[in-house]
């Protein structure tokens, strides 16, 4: 049944949550730290080991990816609902600062990438 | 009238399910009839996304109490889980053999953010310890901003621009990540993990790969989540220490 699938994305995403904020706590910043990555990290590790016993069977599987293909929907409705007018209004500062950062960082990806990448069998 | 009114208001988020469905159909037609696919219709829904915002304020379009439901299908809760969904097409191999340079990433881009926000920040006029590093803190991301100014006591003009910068960033990341995708050789997952950490904006992120190719949104979310985490750890501790062991 696609609940089931649903249920455990439910279930990785809670967990993940959790252990974000347990994190968040831990270090004394009372916020969510990588709850998402965790949640994600959990998803793949519970569908590898449920393919394997043979209990992912695809109609579970449909409604985990019923809500992967939701996303795009969702990001859109997410700009719609971003505080746009603040953000040109902040001034020439914010503008100018969240431009050349991002810009920058963005310039690096390239050299950044390689890191890892020829690699074709692990080190040590 | 009044009726139709009363029906939307009781069932917000499903207009809004009505609302983004004509929006997407709208964009892919644009971007199949006019464009001819030169522009990907996810972006174009996107951009569409964010001039619709300019309707409200605080909440973009939600303010209208007509499109109230958009922020709950756009807020972090429906937001975090599609992303978590994506996991699912993810693999795991290739999250492995990028994984130190995802980490490694995260920290030059956060640094790099920092660096840069403070020497923006210092020649425009904010030339304190403290306002320096809270706007080069939303430089990392919005939320980073305010978490940073709020624990080093910034004043609330400078925690507002704070989080304008980090709004700036998410936007300039949707729009441009698609245009300079190919410059930068963003275009395997091990570059998008890479990406992740360095932008760092989970939202900007995603919506930016996106737009660019729907295959890597899994791989860069996974390090973007983590940013906001190293930025409100670094910000208000080490950054701010750096530049008070500077003199400023």
């Amino acid at each position: 049944m696609k609940i089931y699938g649903v249920a455990l994305l439910a279930a990785c995403f809670l967990v993940g949550k959790l252990l974000g904020n347990l994190l968040g706590k831990l270090i004394n910043i009372n916020s969510d730290i990588g709850g998402v990555g965790f949640a994600m990290i959990l998803l793949i590790a519970s569908s590898i080991y449920l393919r394997k016993k043979g209990w992912l069977v695809p109609e579970t599987e449909k409604g985990i990816l019923f809500w992967s293909s939701m996303y795009i929907p969702i990001i859109v409705a997410m700009a719609a609902t971003l505080n746009v007018k603040a953000a040109v209004s902040g001034g020439f500062v914010a503008v100018v600062a969240g431009i050349v950062t991002t810009f920058a960082c963005m310039m690096l990806l390239p050299v950044l990438s390689k890191i890892g990448k020829n690699d074709t069998s692990p080190k040590n | 009238m009044e009726i139709i009114d009363k029906v939307i208001a009781k069932n917000g988020l499903i207009f809004a399910f009505l609302f983004v469905g004509f929006v997407m159909l709208f964009s892919f037609l644009i971007s199949k009839k006019l464009l001819r696919n030169k522009i990907p219709g996810v972006a174009i829904a996107i951009l569409i996304g964010l001039a619709l915002a300019f309707t409200g304020n605080k909440k973009g379009m939600a303010d209208i109490p007509l499109f109230a439901g958009m922020a709950i299908l756009g807020g972090s809760m429906f937001r975090d889980f599609a992303v978590v969904a994506t996991a699912m097409s993810a693999d795991i191999s290739k999250i492995k053999q990028a994984g130190l340079a995802g980490i490694i990433s995260l920290f030059i881009g956060v640094t790099v953010t920092f660096s840069l926000g403070a020497t923006i920040a210092y020649f425009m006029g904010y030339t304190d310890a403290v306002s320096m590093t809270t706007i080069a803190a939303g430089a990392g991301t919005y939320i980073v901003g305010p978490v940073t100014g709020t624990a080093l006591g910034a004043s609330s003009d400078v925690i507002a621009i704070s989080v304008a910068t980090g709004v700036i960033k998410t936007i300039f990341t949707t729009i441009i990540t698609p245009v300079i995708a190919k410059r930068i050789k963003l275009d395997n997952p091990h570059a998008a993990v890479v990406f992740g950490g360095l932008i760092g904006t989970t939202s900007g992120v995603v919506a930016g790969l996106a737009a660019t190719d729907e295959k890597l949104v899994p791989y860069g979310a996974l390090t973007a989540t983590f940013y906001t985490g190293v930025g409100c750890l670094l910000y208000p501790s080490v950054f701010y220490l750096i530049l008070k062991f500077f003199g400023f």
